[in-house]
């Protein structure tokens, strides 16, 4: 795989390929294709029910998890197909982290939320500083400095999904799925969290899976939209720069859609 | 980010374990799960095997005959076993019981759910859950020296007196401590189990019967009949086995109670002796093959005891779930 | 509700105009039986209450008069029939064994309960459910018999009756009632809690042991607390793997060991007043301790709730 770190394109972070998700007999997502740059954020979008999360959870292989849960096709990272015969899920979501919808933080310290992660995975540096470095990054070293032995769970919601962004970079993953990660959150906090996404691009490569399209608008480089076809399967409808999905769709559904004429 | 030629190796991180963790950690924790069903084998496979020179010498005998007459042999097996009058004095206790706990169980479920305002009805029903938590050699020493000289003896001397006459099985003569005593008693320690078990069914009456109920005009005993009663009514069979397991295999309280005289019952108010009260008032004192006979009398109760739960379990199990709380356990 | 009834209702003059003409007439009788059968039902709880209040009432009022600093200080008068004596013994015993009976039944009741929750697609967990279910109906005294025969009755160093035979009879009786509790409070932790560090990369293992369990602690320190309260108060069980004993016995082997219900048992059987009065300060000391380990199972339960 070649990348070019000085070119405008970085360069592939991964990639989907002919990809299905089934639950039991279910396809809940059929023929997904996406290519996805290194240090750019993508909006994954469309109406409820539509596969987003799902194809959002492939990514990582959080969708081992649910025991009827499979997934056809390959998804690329650096070459190589994290759903390979030989590839251990584990390692797959060490390199790919995942922020949830609802903030998640363990019953621990906040030192402890963020520690935690880096300690299972072998992590042997400077704790203290991989600690205060990656509240640094997720903009909320500030809030909590003097109050490190403090229960996660005592923080405000923002803080928290901020909290939980923090614990995820502790482990220093290439890429980071978000869930839509500011749905529970106030309007000031969810302007927090964009923020802190596009600062977050400069080092790792974002999907983020949301709901409001001011928000894939504002904050993403590329926007993939998905629609259900009549079997409720999940697939594909357009994949392109976000600028030119908001102000020039190609597909006819993308455009009813994003002006908010269904879903 | 730098690429790397290896794909699943970063230098920031060392490694956090092998997947082979994961599979010997599954295995260790599929072998405490299964150690309930192998200490089940081993309980009956034990206590069997142990007993078995006593099925071989007395056959069906050990259970059809109420001849009961220890040997001393450390070696062979020389007296007789008919365990016959310790089976029949665990069922008439156990019968007793539930004939009294059954239908009070009914009422105090009824009561506590459809009746008390949780307020009222929570701290009742923790109050009855509370019997459960009373040591089972307390009721044997608060029956033997207080309940049953006090409150229990006069009355089923009036009994006898009266009814007694007519009615076989409950003439005289009255000694203060026989099958009756002992079941009164027991059925005062299933009441919780029986009432935990009921109420969780009640809890469960889908409320919009209820209100279709009242709905027609209803009181609310007609209600209780129409609806909660008809619903609950496998929840209190499951219940009324529960019971009837816990009945049957309760020691030292019955033990304590029944009298302790080993002979065929011709009356309710006559001392005898159930299953688990010979093993644990003769075991200390018992040569080696009487040892082996009460081993055997342990199997028989286990046997009856396991199948009369596993029926229970079903039952409740088929009425949608387990029951939760201390009581129920 | 038949049509004829309702003629005959709009017959009584009185209900027509009381009822609006609408209500069928038997109403008054309807709602008499209804006070009447609430009534009974008010009995039912009465009749299952005043057993729980005469108990705690002759326990307290027996158990305190012969209750004294001698009594709770001192070991086993061997005669039953004088006077003076204590059951310090049979509390060390009690203690002893129930805290053996903890190191085994703690980590294989929470052990199994884990596996349930965190394995539950495996085809093994609905049959360690039913068995744990119906292992807690198991006689206690069939266990003691179990307990003899692989323990008491052989000739190895583990043979005689002793304070592990005890123990381990207590633990058999512990661990389906921990299995069944803990169960409950695992199922408890969020699955929230399980997606984030599996999305951290953490494995199953570190998931289960770093932050299920933590997290369900509290929880289940309570259970296995109520588990503990219930050995406590144990008899038949210890009849046949600890014996007892009249002194205090520190050998965890080799030797017959004291429990408070044990004493309280053969004290009670005998026709001596002494033997009956101390056998109700040893109900009485029973019962509180049982109560003590209850109210801290419960106010752990409720204090760290996270």
């Amino acid at each position: 795989m070649t990348i070019n770190h000085n070119g405008s394109a970085a360069g592939l972070a991964v990639e989907a390929k002919n990809m299905n998700v089934y639950y039991g007999s279910f396809r809940a997502v059929k023929d997904i294709s996406l290519k996805i740059e290194r240090n750019s954020i993508t909006a994954l979008i469309g109406p409820s029910g539509c596969g987003k999360s799902t194809v959002l959870r492939s990514f990582n292989r959080m969708n081992d998890l649910v025991p009827s849960a499979r997934v056809e096709g390959e998804i690329l990272f650096q070459g190589n197909n994290i759903y390979a015969e030989n590839v251990d899920p584990v390692e797959v979501r060490r390199r790919i982290g995942m922020v949830f919808q609802k903030p998640n933080p363990f019953p621990k310290s906040i030192y402890e939320n963020v520690a935690w992660g880096a300690r299972i995975n072998g992590f042997k540096g400077n704790m203290d500083e991989l600690v205060e470095q990656s509240l640094h990054h997720a903009a909320l070293w500030d809030e909590v400095k003097d109050k490190l032995d403090q229960s996660g769970l005592s923080l405000s919601g923002g803080q928290q999904q901020r909290l939980c962004i923090a614990r995820t970079i502790a482990v220093k993953p290439e890429i980071i799925l978000m869930d839509e990660p500011a749905s529970a959150l106030d309007p000031i906090a969810t302007l927090r969290i964009e923020d802190l996404i596009r600062e977050l691009k400069k080092e790792y490569t974002i999907l983020i899976v949301t709901h409001n399209m001011q928000q894939a608008a504002r904050a993403s480089d590329y926007t993939a939209f998905f629609n259900m076809d009549s079997d409720r399967a999940g697939y594909l409808v357009e994949f392109s720069e976000t600028d030119e999905i908001f102000t020039n769709p190609k597909h006819e559904l993308t455009e009813q859609y994003i002006t908010g004429r269904f879903g | 980010m730098s690429s790397d030629t290896n794909a699943f190796q970063r230098p920031a991180m060392g490694s956090g374990g092998k997947s082979t963790q994961d599979a010997w950690f599954q295995r260790a924790l599929a072998l405490a799960g299964a150690s309930v069903l192998i200490i089940l084998a081993a309980m009956l496979i034990s206590t069997a095997m142990n007993a078995w020179p006593v099925f071989t010498h007395s056959g069906w005998s050990f259970i059809t005959s109420s001849d009961w007459d220890p040997g001393i042999s450390r070696t062979e097996i020389t007296g007789s076993y008919g365990a016959l009058s310790f089976i029949l004095g665990t069922l008439i206790t156990s019968t007793i019981a539930l004939l009294i706990a059954v239908p009070l169980a009914i009422g105090c479920s009824l009561y506590l759910t459809q009746i008390a305002r949780p307020s009222i009805g929570r701290p009742l029903a923790y109050a009855v859950d509370l019997l459960a938590a009373v040591p089972s050699v307390v009721y044997g020493l608060w029956g033997l020296l207080f309940f049953v000289p006090i409150f229990v003896r006069p009355m089923i001397k009036v009994i006898a007196d009266t009814v007694g006459e007519a009615v076989p099985f409950l003439g005289s003569p009255v000694v203060t401590y026989n099958y009756a005593t002992a079941g009164i008693v027991l059925a005062i320690m299933v009441l919780p189990i029986i009432t935990a078990v009921t109420r969780e069914v009640m809890l469960n009456t889908p409320i919009a019967e209820i209100q279709g109920a009242y709905a027609l005009g209803s009181t609310r005993w007609e209600m209780i009949r129409a609806i909660v009663l008809p619903r609950a009514r496998p929840g209190i069979i499951g219940a009324t086995m529960l019971g009837l397991g816990r009945a049957l295999g309760e020691t030292v309280a019955v033990a304590m109670l029944i009298g302790g005289s080993q002979r065929m019952p011709t009356s309710l108010f006559q001392g005898g002796q159930s299953m688990a009260g010979v093993i644990a008032i003769t075991f200390q004192e018992a040569s080696p093959e009487n040892v082996k006979a009460l081993l055997g009398v342990g199997v028989v109760l286990f046997v009856i005891t396991v199948l009369v739960n596993m029926a229970a379990r079903l039952v409740i199990w088929a009425t949608g779930g387990r029951v939760a709380g201390d009581a129920a356990v | 509700m038949t049509s004829t009834e309702l003629n005959t209702s709009s017959e009584s003059v009185v209900f027509s105009v009381a009822d609006k003409g609408e209500m069928p007439g038997n109403y008054a009788a309807r709602k008499r039986k209804n006070q009447i059968m609430e009534g009974i039902l008010f009995l039912a709880i009465l009749m299952a209450l005043i057993p729980l209040a005469l108990i705690l009432f002759e326990v307290i009022r027996r158990g305190a008069s012969a209750m004294n600093f001698e009594f709770l200080t001192s070991v086993q008068n061997i005669s039953l029939i004088r006077e003076g004596g204590g059951y310090l013994n049979g509390l060390f015993g009690t203690l002893y064994m129930v805290g053996i009976a903890s190191l085994i039944a703690v980590p294989l009741g929470v052990a199994t309960a884990t596996y349930v929750v965190e394995y539950s697609n495996s085809k093994l967990v609905p049959f360690i459910q039913f068995f744990t279910d119906v292992m807690t109906g198991v006689p206690s005294i069939f266990v003691g018999l179990f307990v003899y025969t692989i323990l008491v009755q052989g000739d190895s160093i583990f043979g005689g009756f002793s304070t592990l035979a005890g123990g381990l009879g207590l633990s058999l009786i512990m661990i389906p009632i921990i299995a069944r509790a803990s169960e409950e409070v695992i199922r408890l932790v969020p699955d929230d809690l399980r997606n984030a560090a599996y999305g951290l990369g953490a494995r199953r293992w570190q998931v289960v042991m770093q932050i299920v369990l933590p997290t369900a602690a509290s929880g289940l320190i309570t259970a296995s607390m109520l588990a503990v309260a219930r050995a406590a108060g144990e008899t038949a069980v210890l009849l046949l793997t600890a014996l007892g004993a009249f002194k205090i016995v520190p050998e965890l082997l080799g030797s017959p060991q004291a429990a408070l219900p044990l004493i309280i048992f053969n004290e009670a059987r005998g026709p001596f007043e002494p033997a009956h009065a101390r056998a109700w300060a040893g109900a009485l000391e029973l019962m509180l301790l049982v109560l003590l380990l209850t109210l801290i199972a419960r106010y752990i339960g409720r204090k760290t709730q996270v």
